[in-house]
């Protein structure tokens, strides 16, 4: 059926035809939205979850991961100051290895106040053993939910999953969606070990030097074992539904000279640059980046590569860039710019291509800075 | 007795905790467990409880126990309890926290639990301080006391977070003492007929905390009682009923130098804070008394 929705919207559309057991939950800007819809299906019955108003993110994970370990299905979702205090619980979620599905709405962090779009929010979540996708359109953010929800629960992976939508530029602007019937694409929940008086045992109980490693090279090697499930799983999403992904979502790039990499709303925004500079003769691509963690294997070899980074990390460098120059060995010209929702244009993408300096940073919009 | 009799032979800790000898908590959370039964679920943030649990592959309580962040208690009960309402799961869900848990970082959570009538067992033990740490103050050190923190004594009163907890309206709240096994198990099995949120608030003595000898845990805590110092009571729809044992004590209270002189955390407390402790005692039992005659 075709809507005409927000990103917001589409989340919580997704996540009514997931059923989760609990959602549990607490507002902020931009993401409040998601959460009152989701409010709002538990109140008029279309939604058969229950709805656990939190007094905090710390409590919304917490919630959510004793639900978790009582064999639930769970769903929350954030942004910004918010997914930063419940980072404690993410890093609790990650090592419970509960499959909990989250909607983080990116948010620049205070000071000073600023509600808009910026990455920094999620990735200093990226080192907690979650999952991380960032998406581009309302009609991603509404198949990626559904995706992640069979993508985390799966028997290999069971790690929690983080959908990274941009606050405004994605969350409030209204797209075409196609909802479906998921139907049996999402398999009921089943946990291994959980909550059994007639078998009972210590959950998170205390691991010592003798194990605790063997617990945290069990996350990695789920994570590794996650990349085959999120590519199986958006194969059979293809067949079923019709729609496509990949773990990097790639445009004209083949025959590219020099590709331009960033995240989310940024990332489909470089498409139109590309084509710009494809008119006056410059053979440009897009490689938009899906999946961060795991972070997918890329062919950048014998191409010029542009990073835009919409975070930082001070006295290193963008986030996105390390991680390109570091996984690929490949030196990028790596650009700064969108920080707290500061204005990038699709012409603005295209002077960064053509004005590349390969192994230079410049920050967008800072005078004589390079 | 007949109402010691009614106490299962059963325990549900099992032997080689790594819990100090006269532990005050393990004792607490052994008429928990009776009272409660193996149909329970504890949840236990950080603390000594935790810490002697025993460590992986190897667990030292016969139920199932959901270790969780030291803020986040009552927090992780809601979403059991909410899963466990929703899949018609009778099993109890009960929060074993100590004071730092309750009364300073879990107290949010704990707060918004009780806020949204989650349907949980929170039972604070109180040894008054960081024990598991090695002593520091938390909210629930009474002036006076030494901790490594406070080593010249505290000089703040103890928070009462019963007052807080009386706020939210529970159906059902209780203080208790790990010395007095027959009333906390009687307060246990009362708060789990009830349905939404209940609260039992129990002093547990620490020997190597409080620094007297092991051997003396019951006696440390009966004179807790007998002296004032802790009141034992239960608040049933608001209505208060004062236990037996206070009302002794209210009637003829046992001096609290008594209480203090066993404890090394008291040595070389001030006439003038002695004074202060015995006027509280005195404006708690007058409280107590008018909140009961009030009804």
């Amino acid at each position: 059926m075709k809507k005409i929705v927000t990103g917001n919207k589409a989340v919580a559309e997704a996540v009514r035809v997931a059923k989760p057991d609990i959602v549990a939950a607490y507002p902020i800007t931009p993401q409040t939205e998601i959460v009152e819809t989701i409010a709002d299906y538990v109140a008029n019955g279309q939604l058969a979850s229950q709805y656990i108003a939190v007094e905090s993110e710390h409590s919304a994970m917490a919630a959510c991961i004793g639900a978790g370990i009582a064999g639930g299905r769970t769903f929350t979702a954030t942004s910004s100051q918010g997914l930063l205090y419940m980072h404690e619980m993410t890093n609790w979620a990650a090592g419970a290895r509960l499959p909990i599905v989250m909607a983080n709405v990116n948010r620049s962090l205070a000071p000073g106040w600023n509600l808009w779009a910026e990455h920094t929010d999620a990735l200093q979540e990226r080192d907690t053993g979650w999952l991380q996708v960032y998406v581009s359109t309302v009609q991603e953010a509404y198949d990626t939910i559904l995706m992640a929800f069979r993508i985390a629960e799966h028997n290999d992976v069971l790690l929690p999953l983080m959908v990274n939508l941009d606050g405004f530029t994605l969350s409030h602007i209204m797209q075409p969606l196609d909802t479906v019937e998921p139907g049996d694409f999402i398999p009921p929940i089943h946990l291994p070990e959980t909550i059994d008086p007639k078998n009972p045992r210590g959950y998170g109980t205390i691991a010592g030097p003798a194990d605790y490693f063997r617990f945290r090279w069990e996350i990695e090697r789920s994570m590794r074992d996650a990349v085959r499930v999120i590519e199986e799983t958006q194969a059979v999403f293809s067949q079923r539904f019709g729609r496509s992904y990949g773990l990097t979502e790639e445009y004209r790039c083949s025959d590219a000279d020099v590709v331009v990499i960033a995240l989310g709303t940024l990332g489909k925004e470089a498409e139109v640059a590309v084509d710009i500079l494809r008119e006056e003769g410059i053979n440009a691509g897009s490689l938009r980046l899906r999946w961060f963690r795991p972070f997918p294997e890329l062919d950048l070899a014998g191409k010029d590569v542009v990073v835009i980074d919409r975070d930082y990390s001070f006295g290193f460098g963008g986030v996105l860039a390390h991680s390109i120059r570091s996984k690929n060995m490949v030196n990028v010209f790596s650009v700064i710019a969108g920080l707290g929702g500061q204005e990038v244009t699709y012409d603005d993408i295209a002077g960064f291509i053509r004005n590349r300096r390969i192994g230079e940073e410049y920050w967008f919009g800072v005078n004589g800075h390079v | 007795m007949a109402i010691i009799t009614e106490i299962p032979t059963e325990e549900y800790i099992l032997k080689c905790t790594s819990a100090c000898a006269g532990c005050g908590d393990s004792l607490t959370l052994r008429y928990v467990l009776k009272a409660a039964g193996p149909d329970s679920v504890l949840v236990m943030p950080a603390g000594c409880t935790a810490a002697f649990q025993g460590i992986y592959p190897k667990t030292a309580y016969a139920v199932p126990v959901v270790n969780i962040a030291f803020g986040a208690a009552a927090a992780c009960a809601s979403g059991i309890s909410s899963l466990f309402q929703a899949t018609g799961r009778k099993t109890r869900v009960i929060v074993y926290a100590g004071d730092g848990g309750t009364l300073d970082i879990g107290l949010q959570a704990m707060s918004g639990a009780f806020e949204r009538r989650t349907d949980f067992l929170y039972i604070c033990y109180d040894n008054e301080a960081y024990g598991n740490t090695g002593m520091q103050r938390s909210g629930a050190t009474p002036l006076g006391a030494r901790t490594t923190t406070t080593p010249v004594g505290k000089t703040e009163m103890k928070k009462d977070i019963d007052a807080i907890i009386a706020a939210h309206n529970p159906p059902y709240q209780a203080t208790a003492s790990a010395s007095y096994p027959q009333d906390l198990f009687r307060k246990v099995k009362k708060a789990l007929t009830f349905h939404g949120p209940t609260f039992i608030h129990v002093l547990s003595p620490c020997p190597p905390g409080w620094r007297y000898s092991s051997e003396n845990t019951v006696e440390v805590g009966r004179l807790a009682v007998k002296s004032g110092m802790w009141a034992l009571w239960e608040r049933e729809y608001g209505k208060l009923a004062i236990s037996a044992p206070t009302k002794t004590a209210m009637k003829k209270p046992v001096p609290l130098e008594d209480y203090l002189s066993l404890q090394g955390r008291f040595k070389g407390i001030d006439e003038k804070t002695v004074e202060l402790l015995k006027e509280q005692i005195a404006e708690n039992f007058h409280s107590l008394a008018t909140r009961e005659e009030a009804l």
